[in-house]
């Protein structure tokens, strides 16, 4: 009988598959993961103290540092949140935009995470082009409208800070033409690849009941079955005009959480149709004209949730009557995410660690803050 | 869609555990004036339980009413009140709004149980505020900071840890 013990090893914080800087301490037997132990904070910086040092609307810009893929999805949790602590009303176009702009943005990172996923399997940098390719041509729309990329700094109290410019809308018609295609390109690259396939079904599972007791939301709670998504479950902005299905996994491994990120892409598809057949009829304009910028709330507090494209993004906001948040908390999805991975990595081989990471979709800017 | 207001909340808990309940003080949030009334007091409308009911109030929502997704636990500093106020937010699987417990910790003696042993969701939650706040969780199986390095002093969420100056930035140019 040979003699065996079990290891410690370290994957992280520096490592190309870790999204980030992520350190996770894997204590194996052989080739099978015993326990796990995340490690975090290499990229802390603090930010909920910055926020309190700052005025409510400069920090619209250090939220798109949050999440940096979602930029859109940030600055729209963080103004309803303000919203509702304020009571400032948005005009029906605004909402429609913002809509618009949130859902380009599931796109984009599902797309991209679908390709990071891929990446981590193996298959290097080409399912990572994909993956990218569309999320390119988003990205360009978010500069028509906004002026940046990625740090997008769109939002407003009230509204969004410009309207859509006239080259908008042709050029997003021009790419939902394209996205059927490309979404099923993309969906094919997994489903058609035995050794992806391999990699993916059975892996990471993740039972319903478990996930509901970890608490986790987005495409992962969804993956394992669970059809809870805050745009049907409290229907925030005008998700309750648009007609969409959530969809569902079956057995909650990574290969379920990937249909659903992919299933998630064409809806999103859908809700922006409808957002354009109702855009033209929409009443007021891009941003309330009354509402002012430099707010001072009233003494209370508020708490905003919606939907970001990794779970149930949260700003929970208390002011003091100043114009400066007296507590600013998030609930940041992609952290809470990773309370069950140790359940989810154990019994499986080592190699799965970086699948299973990858296909909870996570972003350390938003993880460690 | 299941919904709950805090009153509806309050009087469900007063029937099942009315020992649980504190009668809420308002929480003053700018500093005492050297006359006159204090002017920024904050009232919250939802139940605050007492820290050792915690547990057991909690698995109240979940069991009973059904509040099964345990979504965020904030905590705020209450420097002028004294104390650390944890909100606890709860929803439904099945849709609508959420939830909240209140529990208030004093803050020179900051020690409540913990609840990821009953319901895992707490777990980072609780790292998190015993990190960034010094809370105390009892009974919490991995209770270590999360963000900060071990070796670190001080709590750098509470309203008096120092913003500039501390040791960790060296001196007055920090």
């Amino acid at each position: 009988m040979l003699q065996t013990q079990e290891l410690q090893i370290n994957i992280g914080p520096q490592h190309p598959s870790t999204h980030g800087v992520f350190r996770m301490l894997v204590t194996v037997d052989g080739e099978t993961v015993v326990d796990l132990k995340p490690v975090f904070g290499y990229l802390h910086r603090n930010h909920e103290q910055l926020a309190e040092a700052n005025t409510y609307l400069q920090n619209m810009p250090y939220t798109d540092r949050l999440d940096y893929f979602n930029s859109m999805a940030n600055n729209h949790a963080y103004a309803m949140a303000v919203e509702r602590l304020t009571g400032i009303e948005v005009p029906e176009r605004a909402e429609y935009i913002r809509v618009l702009m949130v859902e380009l943005t599931r796109i984009l990172n599902h797309a991209s995470a679908v390709g990071f996923m891929i990446n981590d399997m193996g298959a290097w940098q080409t399912p990572l082009a994909f993956g990218m390719r569309e999320r390119e041509k988003i990205l360009d729309l978010f500069e028509m409208a906004s002026g940046a990329r990625l740090m997008c700094n769109y939002f407003r109290f009230g509204g969004v800070a410009r309207d859509l410019p006239p080259e908008f809308i042709p050029n997003l018609r021009e790419l939902l033409r394209a996205l059927p295609a490309y979404i099923d390109e993309l969906e094919r690259l997994l489903r058609d690849n035995e050794i992806l396939l391999q990699r993916a079904i059975g892996i990471g599972i993740l039972p319903p009941e478990v996930a509901l007791s970890y608490g986790v939301s987005g495409p992962v709670l969804r993956g394992s079955g669970i059809p809870y998504d805050v745009r049907k479950a409290e229907p925030y902005s005008v998700y309750d005009r648009f007609d969409f299905d959530i969809p569902v996994g079956k057995v909650g491994d990574v290969y379920d959480r990937f249909l659903v990120r992919i299933e998630e892409m064409r809806q999103s598809k859908r809700i922006i149709e409808q957002v354009l057949e109702q855009l033209p009829d929409a009443k007021g304009g891009h941003i309330n004209p009354k509402a002012r910028q430099n707010v001072r709330p009233p003494v209370g507090d508020a708490y905003a949730r919606i939907e970001s494209p990794k779970g149930e993004l949260g700003f929970y906001l208390v002011s003091d009557g100043s114009t400066k948040p007296y507590r600013y908390k998030v609930r940041a999805p992609s952290f809470i995410n990773l309370t069950p991975l140790a359940d989810m990595c154990r019994g499986y081989k080592v190699a799965d660690i970086v699948v299973i990471l990858g296909s909870i979709d996570i972003v350390m800017g938003e993880v460690d803050r | 869609m299941p919904e709950l207001s805090p009153t509806e909340l309050r009087a469900r808990l007063a029937e099942v555990m009315p020992m649980a309940l504190v009668e809420p003080e308002p929480l003053a949030v700018t500093p005492p004036p050297s006359h006159g009334p204090q002017p920024g007091l904050f009232q919250p409308a939802d139940p605050v339980i007492k820290p050792e009911h915690l547990i057991e109030a909690a698995l109240f929502v979940r069991d009973t009413l059904g509040y099964a997704y345990l979504s965020d636990i904030a905590v705020v500093d209450y420097l002028y009140a004294g104390c650390f106020e944890l909100v606890y937010r709860f929803y439904h699987p099945a849709g609508g709004s959420s939830i909240v417990l209140r529990v208030r910790v004093p803050r020179d003696h900051p020690v409540l149980p913990s609840l990821t042993p009953h319901w895992p969701a707490a777990n980072f939650h609780e790292r998190e505020a015993f990190d960034l706040f010094g809370i105390e969780f009892t009974g919490h199986p991995y209770l270590r900071r999360i963000y900060m390095w071990d070796e670190f002093e001080g709590f750098p969420m509470r309203k008096d840890f120092p913003r500039q100056g501390d040791k960790y930035l060296g001196g007055d140019e920090g």
